[in-house]
């Protein structure tokens, strides 16, 4: 069972969440940080790394002495990362998607693979026993995607084999990469904060993830703060508030020291174990559907 | 004509409260929310929209069912495993299609149509502190750095046909394509940083983007009083690269009880932080024009 953690907006403590679920599950579990671009859940399990696999994607390289400049790859290529120029090609690595279709369409089979660094994904383990994987885009590459990818195939294909449950630290924002992030989920949950912004970006969140026809639960950080107006709406759609996670000075004091809020005292840890405990049962009935 | 693209390497560090807070200081300026998968600064300047436009971005492969054989080719070849197989046809994802017109390319039957994507919106609005550029990208689109290199250019644009000084932009989280899109042809990168594990990590790599392409970097680190530890390892950082520390600012709700009232922290009767955001913004200023 996959369950993501999402948010709207960054900041609202989607990290602090999960890294606080990840030590409270009671199942075995891995922890997947698809955030690549901003990774922070290691800040906090502070995972062993294992193995790092570096991902790259397939860019052409054009062998110029088999090229006719017939320019049926730089017409097909949408990302405008091949150019012909007269007896001139050229290519242009970092706008390229790695579609390959410039390879493909060549009548001359002049264009051969290189590869363009996007990033690492890092296995890890944390506390002796929770398997990490982290993502972590290259500082500079544009594309994350493409990182996301290989991070989700080996996060599905590593869970089903040891039969581990998974908590996906995903990126904010309702963006491309957040929406691939909770595909794969059978829970997602929202973190939001009760503030204009916060409802704001929870409610776009809310519209982008609901055609999913995923089960989504809720979870109020720093409540006290702000406004009523994100209890009103959870209430008018349905959506179950499952933890509210009090707003309080020494709470952002304990997370700024990189510590697990589960961990700070009897009454947190007893939120996150009742939080774990309540997504694994919206799981299962949205299974048994 | 000077640019200014306020930051933060993660989210929620107050970078538009405080991008709002300068929208209201700066004098002769437009105002750009480059955010523009989460904006939120039109929920503090209340924007009149005085024009609306369609972005439209790249295309989508439709694959039309009626001429669909069901050979699967196209699916074989995308490699963004875009293509589901649904009966005897193929049918594309829409939130997994890069546009990239491979299946259009290959398809033997000539089945797969590829009209342009309409992405989202983008406006040009006024507001009590002046023009103001900004957009809304649909859920799940992508190409938000061609959204935000647009929104730079109207800003830019509009700018001169009102003789503007300066364009003040609240700027794209993270540091892929879109804040890439954001720091180009800046004059200065203000970072909002908190002193977190968090904070400092995400400032570190969002700084060293800025440093790749060059641009200047003023850092503000919001919630100082929280950690002192790690706020003297920012002021570290900072020494070392160069960077000018423009201003500490401590926690203080008054920060989200502006914003529940959609005001910027520095209008109404000024409060504390209130000084000392004006303070940064001096600080912002002299290094613009040094």
């Amino acid at each position: 069972m996959i369950v993501s953690v999402a948010s709207g907006k960054g900041g609202t403590g989607k990290t602090t969440v999960t890294a606080s679920l990840a030590v409270s599950w009671s199942r075995p579990l891995m922890a997947v940080d698809l955030d690549v671009e901003e990774p922070n859940l290691h800040l906090f399990l502070k995972p062993e790394v294992t193995d790092t696999d570096v991902v790259t994607i397939e860019v052409p390289e054009v062998d110029e002495s088999k090229c006719t400049h017939c320019r049926k790859c730089a017409e097909l290529c949408q990302f405008k990362a091949i150019a012909v120029m007269g007896k001139a090609i050229m290519t242009f690595p970092e706008m390229c998607h790695g579609c390959g279709g410039c390879m493909a369409i060549c009548p001359e089979g002049a264009i051969g693979t290189g590869t363009r660094e996007l990033g690492v994904m890092e296995r890890g383990v944390a506390r002796g026993a929770l398997p990490c994987l982290t993502g972590r885009l290259r500082v500079g590459e544009a594309m994350s995607p493409p990182l996301m990818r290989h991070v989700r195939s080996c996060m599905r294909a590593e869970s089903e084999e040891r039969s581990l449950d998974v908590l996906v630290d995903a990126p904010p924002g309702v963006s491309c990469p957040a929406m691939s992030a909770v595909a794969d989920s059978d829970v997602i949950v929202l973190v939001t904060e009760p503030t204009p912004f916060g409802f704001h970006d929870f409610k776009l969140a809310f519209e982008a993830f609901s055609p999913y026809g995923k089960p989504i639960a809720v979870v109020i950080n720093r409540a006290g703060l702000g406004d009523k107006r994100v209890y009103e709406f959870c209430t008018a759609q349905n959506l179950p508030i499952l933890a509210e996670i009090p707003y309080r000075r020494d709470i952002a004091e304990h997370y700024s020291k990189g510590m697990i809020l589960a961990e700070m005292d009897e009454g947190l840890g007893e939120l996150f174990v009742k939080l774990g405990q309540d997504l694994r049962r919206m799981a299962k009935e949205a299974r048994n559907a | 004509m000077r640019e200014v693209v306020v930051i933060s390497g993660k989210g929620g560090t107050g970078k538009t409260s405080l991008t709002a807070a300068f929208a209201h200081l700066a004098e002769s300026k437009v105002i750009c929310d480059l955010d523009v998968d989460a904006p939120d600064l039109h929920l503090l300047l209340d924007p009149a929209v005085v024009r609306d436009e369609a972005f439209i971005s790249g295309h989508e492969a439709i694959i039309d069912p009626e001429k669909c054989s069901g050979c699967g080719l196209c699916a074989s070849m995308c490699r963004y495993d875009a293509i589901d197989q649904d009966g005897d046809v193929y049918r594309i994802a829409p939130l997994r299609c890069e546009g990239c017109k491979v299946c259009v390319a290959f398809c033997p039957e000539q089945a797969i149509d590829f009209p342009p994507r309409h992405c989202g919106q983008h406006y040009m609005s006024e507001t009590r502190f002046g023009p103001m550029v900004h957009a809304q990208l649909f859920p799940g689109q992508e190409n938000s750095g061609l959204l935000v290199s647009r929104l730079k250019k109207e800003a830019r644009v509009l700018a001169e046909e009102r003789g503007l000084e300066l364009i003040l932009c609240d700027g794209a989280p993270g540091i892929g394509c879109p804040v890439i899109a954001s720091l180009s042809q800046t004059d200065l990168a203000v970072v909002v940083t908190e002193p977190t594990p968090s904070g400092v990590h995400d400032l570190e790599r969002v700084a060293s983007l800025c440093d790749h392409f060059r641009t200047r970097v003023a850092v503000v680190v919001n919630k100082h009083d929280l950690n002192p530890e790690q706020t003297s390892r920012i002021g570290a950082l900072c020494k070392e690269k160069g960077y000018t520390l423009a201003a500490l600012l401590p926690h203080d709700t008054a920060v989200t009880e502006a914003m529940v009232r959609r005001q910027a922290i520095t209008e109404g009767e000024d409060s504390a932080i209130a000084t000392q955001v004006r303070q940064a913004w001096r600080t912002i200023t002299d290094l613009l024009h040094s």
